[in-house]
């Protein structure tokens, strides 16, 4: 499979310096009292895989969201590419960057969801130029062709016409994956991309997943798949009540490290 | 049957007004009914409530009252104010129609952009869609497809509820039928609306049919 098309996109600009393409410094979230992500720090580089993992409720998701923008958060800076999503210093209150600039950040930054979300009323292929046409303005034709190239690559070549609802759970995870690389993000998110999946279906998706990785594609992905997550990644991050317990490399994390409830976590895994 | 080739043209013409009262109601209620049901979810109570109220006294109180007051109140009310607003019969038959199906409607609509989950909405954030573009390309379509079995409902009723405009003196169908059946003395033209009323909402309903059909391309 050939992702060369869309690696010359992703590598550009990032290749030239050596900052990472994800800093993430002392990022707070609450939802009332309860403080769902007591202070996250994390880097990526370009062409490198996070995998993140932990127990449910640990706030991977929310942690996901926030890099997103799908939810705001009270504190922290995010930088993504060298834009800066936060404006205000870590001292002082939070202030977003002007509108423009989110947007700009956004359209960098893909998500696959856990739930797929793709659009039931629009085609496969229409679901993968409906934002390349509307958003960025591509000619239609072009668009088709980058669509049809990316099923291919997703392995779904002849399923341009079909809808949705007539596809299986991992062929919709595909679609989606491919939707969100239509728009040549700079990272690309996964929100536990296989846990709606019939286990037979999920082994389909992780492949895309790996081959994406080959292709130096940059992603965070937060999975309950530990094997994955450790094939995957070049590096781990295991979180536990809002906070990072222990980062590092896969042979680190899932290997060498000493923390009780990392283990403890790894020990209930291996035992279900 | 020489009676029939009397009453038919009779009763044609007040099936005339009948569906022009029809018509124009949906004309009118429809868009109306939307910029409701969003007015509904709006986040501000300034907005809510009062939407909230036009939509509890639409549908609290008999259709017949609401013409009734349009018709009347308006009158009283220009005397009182010393400008004249006040409808005429049929103006005021299409204003309480379509302020009354658009509460309805409102509801309708607002369940069904209700029910779209939020991940659609999710996800065209994502891809950078405007507020706008997401609205009309993501959710209305699927709106649509969720609400026309209610609107079906509500749509049909209308041809039926035509026949309270008479309470205003508007000859429309049922009225007409019923000044025949004085004529006549005779129910027998009362029947013969009736068949009308029925016949069109035969061919009604076999359009939603058809149109829930078209829509099933998908789930």
């Amino acid at each position: 499979m050939d992702f060369a098309n869309n690696q010359s996109v992703i590598t550009n600009g990032a290749s030239q310096d050596t900052s990472p393409i994800l800093e993430v410094k002392h990022l707070k979230k609450s939802f009332g009292d309860l403080h769902v992500l007591k202070d996250i720090s994390l880097e990526l580089n370009a062409g490198e895989v996070l995998s993140i993992i932990g127990p449910s409720g640990s706030g991977k998701s929310t942690l996901l969201r926030c890099l997103t923008q799908l939810e705001t958060f009270e504190a922290g800076e995010v930088r993504v590419d060298g834009k800066n999503l936060v404006v205000s210093a870590l001292n002082e209150p939070i202030k977003y960057a002007p509108a423009n600039v989110l947007r700009e950040i956004r359209l960098s930054t893909g998500l696959v969801f856990q739930n797929f979300n793709l659009f039931p009323h629009l085609t496969v292929l229409q679901n993968l130029t409906l934002a390349p046409i509307r958003v960025l303005g591509i000619p239609r034709e072009e668009a088709r062709a980058t669509g049809r190239r990316l099923l291919k690559q997703m392995g779904l070549e002849g399923k341009e016409k079909s809808y949705p609802c007539e596809l299986s759970g991992g062929q919709q995870q595909r679609v989606s994956i491919a939707r969100a690389l239509a728009l040549k993000p700079k990272i690309l998110f996964f929100d536990e991309p296989t846990s709606a999946l019939d286990p037979e279906l999920t082994g389909e998706v992780l492949k895309i997943i790996k081959q994406l990785a080959e292709d130096r594609m940059t992603m965070v992905i937060v999975t309950h798949e530990m094997a994955f997550a450790r094939d995957v990644a070049n590096k781990v991050l295991f979180m536990d009540q809002g906070v990072v317990v222990e980062q590092g490399t896969p042979d680190f994390v899932f290997n060498q490290s000493q923390n009780k409830r990392l283990s403890a976590f790894l020990e209930r895994f291996s035992r279900n | 049957m020489s009676e029939l080739s009397t009453l038919l043209p009779i009763l044609w013409g007040g099936f005339c007004t009948t569906l022009a009262i029809f018509a124009l109601t949906l004309l009118f209620s429809i868009p109306l009914g939307l910029l409701v049901a969003v007015l509904k979810m709006s986040r501000y109570r300034i907005i809510r409530y009062p939407v909230s109220f036009y939509i509890s006294v639409m549908r609290g109180t008999p259709l017949l009252l609401q013409i009734v007051a349009i018709y009347f109140g308006s009158y009283y009310l220009s005397e009182y104010a010393g400008v004249d607003f006040s409808f005429d019969r049929f103006p005021a038959v299409i204003v309480a129609f379509s302020i009354n199906y658009a509460a309805y409607f409102a509801e309708i609509f607002r369940g069904g952009i209700q029910s779209i989950p939020k991940g659609q909405y999710e996800a065209a954030y994502m891809l950078g869609l405007t507020r706008a573009q997401t609205f009309y390309r993501i959710i209305l379509p699927q709106v649509v497809k969720r609400v026309v079995p209610a609107s079906a409902n509500e749509v049909i009723t209308l041809v039926k509820d035509t026949s309270l405009a008479q309470v205003i003196a508007v000859t429309e169908l049922f009225a007409l039928a019923k000044k025949q059946q004085a004529a006549y003395a005779s129910i027998y033209p009362l029947f013969v609306a009736g068949v009308f009323y029925y016949i069109a909402n035969l061919l009604l309903s076999m359009f939603f049919a058809y149109v829930e059909r078209k829509l099933n391309y998908y789930k």
